[in-house]
């Protein structure tokens, strides 16, 4: 369970503060779909960053799972997002050194997961993302699609609660984009939470729970429409 | 994380810059080469004149006449000083421990032997000279026991000297001339070599109290004492001074221990192998710079990697680890390819110039391979601070 509670996120570029959030409220129960759309600069990226717990809120607090994440310090934080969080961006962010297999397997060991477990999770990892052929491949011999199944992959290794998706589809063609979103849709009814930047309508009229940004805050949200009816 | 995942991940993104890496490696590797093969040189240099000093023995301790002040080298100031004498070397043999006692007198003569005329050094010994300095008869006897009143003139040859004047004939019992006084040759020494400068095997022995007569000389120039073995060499060196203060009526004496000549010299050849360790690792420093330049670099190139591991889960402690792991490895290896370099340049130089000792110690070796390894670590520390400094959210921006 996600749980904002009016976020401010406010940025100094010279001397002009931008509020890329700006009083942002928002409950998220287990399991749901969300996709967030709104123009370039609405602080949707922001949002993400800060449910990730990779950008901190300057006021306001965030309750992820029951916890106050505010109030945990860095270690703390890359903790929880090593075990809840898993990123999908636009640039696939590969590490173009090593195989899809060798990218799939880097947070379980960051985390110190024996090599035997690691092998056997990784294996079924590329099984399920149609990659079991491409384990070997560097990211320069992948195709946008299988990069981003890759870093989808990698993204669900450790089981994560949330799957927090930056405009993923931002870089592919329609049908892989499609293909990744179905992925993505996939791991959702499996019970992870599903979060989703998109620019594109088609994508993001898919869930039922939409969000749209404006300015740094939530323009529209289906799920208040819903109760508020 | 583990840690051999750890060692892995850093030797990875190495590889991947292989040429780079390659050169860097190479800065350590060569600080480690200097430092290896100049203390194996040092250290060559140390064991050579130690086992210089020590094939004498090193149950010695040496008399000389005159009262040294710190130096240790006896100013044998002239007034003042009683000379030693035979009889002091007699009353030394007295003494509880003490085996052998040599008298020395040395100089410089000309030796006849027939047609054939040589100059050479004259040692007027005792006949214990052979078993205090630990040098051999090759045939014939050593100098007999007489009294020293009643010397009988015999000499012995040294190796060299045996050559020069007989060649391959048979010198023994022959008649020669030294200093124009008539000697008879009772014997010949094994070759002992050189030792710091002076050729032992061109020469010659006679009795001291011949030697004192030929030169002119009323004091012995030393006294050599040869203690039995696990003798304390401070306790009979004690007994030998009151001794001669009873004798002599005051200390007008120097008293050397062969323990504490190697000591001294063994503490100063220590710091000579340690200076030019030192001068080898400036280079050192240099390949340190290096490797501070190249991570300096690759944390500008991998900030999006070093977004995407924070994004992941890695801590700032974790980053900074895997930064300067990767640092220390790096190190490692140039000093691990240096370490061979330099053992092996040790080595190849003491088959091809055997007059240079060379001995590459462990102490050394290990030394500076945890050197190079510090180095690695200095050097990552600062850029791998910055790599666990970045933002996570700008990082991942950076590509
Ligand atoms: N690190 C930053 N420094 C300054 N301004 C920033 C920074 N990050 C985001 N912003 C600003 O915050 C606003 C929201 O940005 P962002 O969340 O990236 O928008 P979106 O993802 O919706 O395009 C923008 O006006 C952007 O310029
Ligand atoms: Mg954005």
């Amino acid at each position: 369970m996600i749980r904002l509670d009016s976020i401010e996120r406010v940025f100094q570029v010279g001397n002009e503060t931008v509020h890329a959030l700006n009083n942002v409220s928002l409950k998220i129960s287990q399991g749901e779909y969300i996709t967030i759309m709104g123009p370039s600069g609405s602080g949707k990226s922001t949002l993400l960053n800060i449910i990730g717990l990779l950008d901190r809120p300057d006021k306001g607090f965030y309750i992820l799972d029951d916890v106050n994440t505010t109030d945990l310090n860095d270690e703390q934080q890359a903790l929880v997002r090593r075990h809840k969080i898993g990123f999908v961006f636009q640039f696939f962010h590969l590490v173009p050194r090593l195989t899809a297999t060798e990218n799939i397997e880097l947070p379980l060991i960051l985390t110190g997961v024996e090599p035997d477990e690691r092998k056997d999770r990784v294996k079924i990892a590329l099984e399920d993302f149609g990659l079991a052929d491409r384990s070997k491949h560097r990211p320069n011999q992948l195709s946008g699609g299988q990069r981003q199944r890759v870093a989808i992959a990698r993204a669900t290794i450790m089981e994560p609660r949330v799957i927090l998706a930056d405009e993923p589809t931002g870089n592919l063609d329609r049908t892989s984009g499609k293909e990744v979103i179905e992925i993505l849709e996939k791991l959702n009814k499996k019970g992870i939470i599903l979060i989703l930047v998109t620019h594109d309508p088609d994508i993001g009229n898919r869930a039922v729970r939409k969000i749209s940004m404006v300015d740094g805050k939530i323009l529209d949200d289906t799920l208040a429409l819903e109760f508020s009816k | 994380m583990l840690i051999n995942d750890f060692v892995k991940f850093a030797l990875k993104s190495l590889i991947t810059q292989r040429l780079r890496s390659f050169l860097t490696a190479l800065g350590i590797a060569v600080g480690i080469a200097s430092v290896v093969l100049l203390t194996s040189l040092g250290e060559g240099m140390h064991r050579f004149v130690l086992s210089e000093f020590t094939q004498f023995g090193t149950n010695l301790i040496g008399i000389t006449p005159g009262k040294s002040t710190t130096t240790g080298m006896s100013g044998a100031v002239i007034s003042n000083v009683r000379p030693l004498s035979m009889n002091d070397a007699k009353a030394l043999k007295r003494i509880p421990r003490v085996i052998a006692v040599v008298p020395v007198v040395q100089g410089n003569a000309q030796v006849e032997a027939g047609k054939r005329i040589r100059r050479t050094t004259v040692f007027g010994v005792g006949a214990n000279a052979p078993e205090v300095w630990q040098i051999k008869v090759a045939s014939g006897q050593f100098l007999p026991d007489d009294d020293p009143a009643a010397a009988r003139s015999f000499a012995v040859l040294g190796s060299k000297l045996r050559e020069e004047m007989f060649g391959r004939g048979n010198p023994l019992g022959q008649r020669i001339r030294i200093g124009g006084e008539r000697f008879r040759v009772a014997g010949s020494m094994e070759s002992k070599g050189q030792m710091l400068g002076f050729d032992l095997d061109d020469a010659v022995y006679i009795p001291a109290a011949k030697a004192l007569s030929m030169f002119n000389r009323e004091s012995l120039m030393e006294i050599d004492l040869l203690y039995a073995e696990g003798g304390d060499a401070d306790e009979v060196a004690k007994y030998a001074a009151d001794l001669l203060i009873a004798r002599h009526g005051k200390q007008d004496f120097t008293i050397t221990t062969q323990e504490q000549m190697l000591e001294v010299l063994d503490s100063v050849l220590e710091i000579l192998t340690l200076a030019v360790g030192a001068l080898g690792s400036i280079s050192l420093l240099v390949g340190g710079v290096g490797i501070l330049t190249i991570m300096t670099i690759a944390v500008n190139e991998r900030t999006a990697e070093i977004g995407l591991l924070r994004a992941m889960g890695a801590g700032r402690i974790q980053i900074l680890a895997l930064f300067i792991g990767e640092a220390v490895v790096l190190a490692s290896i140039g000093g691990l390819a240096g370490l061979m370099a330099g053992a092996g340049g040790a080595w190849i130089l003491g088959l091809f110039v055997p007059a240079l000792p060379t001995h590459t110690s462990w102490f050394y070796v290990v030394t500076s391979e945890v050197l190079a390894a510090i180095i690695g670590l200095l050097a990552g520390v600062m850029p791998a601070r910055r790599a666990a400094g970045l933002n996570p959210v700008e990082a991942l921006r950076a590509e």
